[in-house]
């Protein structure tokens, strides 16, 4: 900066901390819930500490340089926190733009008496904090987009348990839309499951699946075709009506494979085909001996 | 040169493949497995390839081949022990390996092998039990 | 945008050459992080393009990356020969066309194994077939 407003706003350094957390404190959307005055404070003054420290040297119109990375990585660090934390990006947008206002305001009341400087360096401190509301923003989202696919990674685990329902036999409930990235995880959790367990008949009930069109059927069809390369049968059960439906009206080939109605017909059927047997016990006597 | 070795079981040949095939490896166990149903009058081959962790599709046509060749001869081919890995693979290269039985191991291919040379006997003397119809 | 982190180019000529090419890839690909069906995907893609450029073209050379988008992680293969050339690239990539003694599943199969497939060829010059594997794609 031509004129030196580094100098001036780093001996207002604790003017501007006490401006900043007034404004933050005064505003409706702090957050006392989630973040103490304290940890606030000591945010703000790590992060005024840094940018003062840097307005002296560094190119105020590039943010790119290295020079700002410090100031960038402790506004990065905290967007992000205040992402995971459950921050609205309101509440978070308002870290920075309390700053701007600060700083704005020390610097009015500094060169109040020269109006065309006031001007020209509010323009660059302007500049310079929208710079670093973008920057606040796009990591609060980058924080949000990586809960999200944490999240997802969840989802997908938990949503795909591989039952034993018998001893050579497993069953799959697939609950939700089957997309190409959960067949993935659904073929490979059952294809490694069936080698551990050595089981030769998998089912795979679709009746928690919405809505099967083609790109699914593929994806079952897939799953059955693997199944046989590895030596054990796939059966599909929870073939609901309307899927029955869709199936046949979109020219779905599916005579390939094992389907059944129920995960029931799908056992009974899995029970003949290992040769068991299932009754009823036909003596209440017996049972009585014990 | 490498070879895969081939055992003879009473009726049945049993292949282990322990190492990643190469083009070359692959066809001489083609031409050595069939020179050996032909010389054992073998009844079934089984082929493990539990440890083979890339099987592409020269390689895949070489097992078709092989069952095929085999079954022209007289002899049943069972593949056992495919990684889940390799068998997505496969189906998404385009290559289901129709005309192969599989089986998840071993003994379960064993089993499967006597199963199938059991009822072409009983075929041969036009005496089925029911028991055998659903198996079928 | 796609950055290259690390490049590795191999010569391929001899029958041996491919079997190190494979093991090569698959060593970057635990390097990575690559899941297990991923890993295989990519292999047996390097596996049939290795073997079309031994079968056409006597051998190539391979490039080995490690690439970067955003969040992930991948792995590009680049297969180069100074081949005959594929005259009718629409055609080869037909499922069961081939004009060797093989099942024609070699570009559509791999293709269908990869994330981003390239193929570029003149006729006399050679082939170009570039293909990415991301790590969780």
């Amino acid at each position: 900066m031509s004129f030196n407003t580094h100098k001036l706003l780093e001996s207002k350094k604790k003017a501007i901390l006490e401006q900043w957390m007034k404004n933050q404190l005064a505003d409706d959307s702090l957050r006392e819930d989630l973040i103490s005055n304290e940890e606030l404070r000591s945010q703000s003054e790590e992060l005024i500490s840094a940018l003062v420290g840097n307005l002296s040297m560094a190119d105020l119109t590039d943010l790119d340089s290295d020079e700002w990375s410090p100031v960038i990585e402790i506004l990065g660090g905290i967007s992000i926190t205040r992402a995971r934390q459950g921050f609205t990006p309101r509440e978070t947008g308002n870290f920075v733009f309390t700053l701007k206002e600060a700083l704005l305001t020390v610097l009015q009341a500094e060169i109040s008496d020269n109006p065309q400087l006031l001007f020209e360096e509010s323009m660059k401190i302007n500049r310079l904090m929208d710079s670093l509301s973008v920057v606040t923003f796009e990591t609060f989202i980058k924080g949000r987009e990586e809960v999200i696919l944490r999240q997802t990674d969840e989802i997908a685990d938990i949503s795909t348990p591989v039952i034993r329902v018998w001893d050579g036999i497993l069953a799959l409930p697939i609950i939700g839309t089957l997309d190409s990235a959960r067949t993935q995880i659904v073929m490979e959790n059952l294809l490694q499951e069936i080698v551990e367990t050595g089981s030769s008949i998998a089912i795979l009930d679709i009746s928690g699946v919405p809505a099967v069109d083609s790109l699914v059927a593929q994806h079952l069809i897939k799953t059955v075709s693997a199944t046989r390369l590895m030596g054990a049968e796939c059966i599909i059960s929870g073939i609901r009506p309307e899927i029955a439906q869709t199936v046949v009206h979109l020219g779905i080939d599916l005579s390939n494979i094992i389907t059944k109605a129920s995960l029931a017909s799908a056992l009974a059927y899995a029970f003949k085909s290992m040769r068991l047997e299932v009754r009823k016990a036909n003596s209440v006597q017996k049972s009585n001996t014990f | 040169m490498d070879k895969i070795p081939i055992l003879r079981m009473g009726a049945f040949l049993l292949v282990t493949i322990q190492v990643d095939l190469y083009d070359r490896l692959a066809l001489n166990l083609e031409s050595d497995l069939i020179q050996m149903v032909d010389k054992t009058r073998a009844k079934g081959v089984l082929i493990d390839i539990s440890a083979v962790s890339i099987v592409d599709s020269f390689m895949g046509r070489i097992i078709g081949n092989i069952a095929s060749m085999s079954r022209i001869m007289d002899a049943q081919t069972v593949v056992v022990g495919m990684q889940p890995a390799v068998a997505i693979t496969l189906i998404e290269l385009g290559l289901p390996l129709k005309g192969v039985h599989t089986a998840l191991n071993v003994e379960k291919g064993m089993d499967l092998l006597k199963s199938m040379i059991d009822l072409e006997e009983e075929d041969e003397d036009q005496d089925l039990t029911e028991d055998d119809l659903i198996a079928e | 945008m796609i950055l290259s982190l690390s490049k590795d180019t191999i010569e391929v000529v001899k029958e041996q050459d491919v079997v190190f090419t494979k093991n090569r890839v698959k060593e970057v690909a635990v390097r990575i992080k690559m899941g297990l069906v991923n890993q295989t995907r990519l292999i047996t893609a390097a596996s049939e393009l290795l073997r079309n450029m031994m079968r056409y073209a006597n051998g190539g050379k391979c490039t080995i990356e490690v690439v970067s988008s955003g969040r992930t992680n991948g792995i590009r293969l680049t297969f180069t020969d100074k081949g005959p050339g594929i005259p009718d690239i629409a055609k080869a990539m037909e499922d069961g066309f081939s004009t060797g003694k093989s099942l024609g599943l070699g570009l559509p199969g791999t293709k269908r194994l990869v994330n981003e497939f390239d193929i570029r060829s003149n006729v006399g010059e050679g082939t170009t077939v570039t293909i990415i594997k991301w790590a969780n794609g």
